[in-house]
């Protein structure tokens, strides 16, 4: 058993907060880089070019990397022999609080999804759990804007669909959604599992850095050949033409039923935030 | 491709038949902010047949909602917010004298219509690059409505703001003129 205060539980969060609104990570950065040196269009590579430049101005300044600084989605690991003082939920919604407020970040949450009313502060966190074996806790946090988020989409696809129906669908996905998701994106795919639990893997998707294949080949080849089939859309950097859509695409599995296929598309901006924590 | 044009409002019907999509122009000068919750009062005021809190006469409004100002700063990140969500209000407001609007994302038909009947231009800024674009804001004030918060419309006054021509008032549409030309 290990005993972890609440107190460190929220300061650890809100330093997540902050951190990933400040400082993009080298992955990005670099995948930026990467795509300046191949992108066609003059247009385009303006833009990432601004994109290299505004990630060196928010982590000199410490100011937020974009104004939409997102939903704050807390990923939890939870070590099954973690004791901690008080509640946990409450411990993450004040290190949000103080994060959005400390950090000058935007607060976008609406107290009610119909009546409105902003809630001032960015709480409460969207909050996934998964007990892990040990006495530790990993706290990813990882803030989700709103651009972005808009052109994901879950479908219950007929088992019939097989490989083909999903890249076609995530393709689809990608098109409809031009400009809108701020690209270059980062595309995450979840197949499998329940209506529920496949949005959840396709926002799981979106943890991993640049460049992550999935541990399985199979998926590993989906994963290139979607990003191959992306970028051949032409959509471009901001949608305004050129050859960098997509940085990445990455796919999580799960077993399902017989009966259903389910696959969700959770769309990342170039602005994709996850900082990760181990108190 | 050119050099980049540069603008300051209140923009005329010349320059504004000047910008071709594909441009790349550097506004300075003073524009308006606005998105959803604002551009819903200046339409129902319009459709009231009320007069206006500010004016809109060539003038250039931005969609952004920025992020607070840390001391000392005059304005926090201040990026594009997503266009389409303006296209309702849009075409009223360039009826009334509106001749550029900063956002980024795709515009509607209708929008896009518009443009060219009432001669308007829709500029693309980089969305998601708001630390650098606040860097070419120099003042900000609201100037109405300022119960919205990050939604107030405010004036800022900008020094070569980068964006690009997205839509211009020839029906011209960057969007799909650009994805059509790197389509493999
Ligand atoms: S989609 Fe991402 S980069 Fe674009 S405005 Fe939203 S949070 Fe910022």
């Amino acid at each position: 058993m290990s005993n972890i205060s609440s107190d460190k539980i929220v300061d650890t969060v809100a330093r997540l907060c902050v951190e990933a609104n400040y400082f993009l990570g080298k992955d990005m950065l670099q995948a930026f880089k990467n795509c300046i040196e191949k992108e066609e269009s003059e247009t385009g590579r303006d833009i990432l070019n601004q994109l290299l430049r505004n990630a060196e101005i928010a982590e000199k300044e410490q100011v937020p990397l974009c104004q939409d600084c997102g939903f704050a989605v807390v990923f939890l690991e939870l070590g099954t022999e973690v004791c901690i003082d008080g509640s946990i939920v409450d411990a993450i919604n004040e290190g949000v609080r103080k994060g959005y407020t400390e950090g000058y970040l935007r607060k976008s949450i609406l107290a009610d999804p119909v009546k409105g009313k902003n809630t001032g502060d960015n709480t409460p966190a969207i909050i996934h759990t998964t007990f892990v074996p040990g006495d530790k806790i990993k706290i990813t946090v990882a803030p989700k804007g709103g651009g972005s988020e808009n052109m994901s989409e879950v479908k219950m696809m007929k088992p019939a669909d097989g490989i083909e129906g999903v890249k076609d669908f995530v393709i689809d996905r990608v098109l409809r959604s031009s400009s809108n998701p701020c690209p270059p994106t980062v595309v995450g795919v979840g197949i499998g599992g329940t209506f529920e639990y496949v949005a959840f893997l396709a926002k799981k998707a979106l943890l991993r850095n640049i460049g992550d294949r999935n541990q399985d080949p199979f998926y590993a080849d989906v994963e290139r050949e979607l990003l191959q089939r992306i970028n051949d859309l032409g959509i471009g950097p901001m949608g305004l033409g050129g050859r960098t859509t997509s940085l990445d695409v990455f796919i999580e599995t799960h077993p399902r039923h017989i009966a259903s296929f389910p696959v969700a598309v959770n769309i990342n901006c170039h602005v994709a935030r996850h900082k990760s924590a181990v108190i | 491709m050119s050099e980049s044009i540069k603008i300051t409002p209140p923009i005329s019907d010349d320059v504004i038949m000047k910008l071709k999509i594909g441009d790349r122009v550097l506004i300075s000068g003073k524009i308006l902010t606005g998105r959803d919750s604002a551009h819903k009062r200046l339409y129902d005021l319009i459709q009231a047949g009320k007069s206006l809190p500010v004016d809109i006469e060539g003038q250039i409004i931005y969609y952004v909602g920025p992020a607070p100002a840390k001391p000392g700063y005059v304005i926090g990140s201040a990026g594009p917010t997503t266009s389409y969500r303006m296209d309702p209000y849009a075409p009223l407001l360039m009826e009334h004298g509106l001749k550029g609007m900063i956002g980024k994302g795709v515009r509607s038909q209708i929008v896009r219509d518009a443009m060219k009947q009432f001669k308007a231009v829709y500029f693309a800024a980089t969305g998601g690059a708001g630390a650098l674009i606040a860097k070419n804001i120099k003042s900000a004030r609201i100037v109405a409505y300022e119960d919205l918060g990050p939604e107030a419309i405010r004036e800022l006054e900008v020094e070569d703001f980068p964006v690009i021509v997205a839509n211009d008032a020839f029906g011209g549409d960057l969007y799909q003129e650009g994805a059509k030309k790197y389509r493999r």
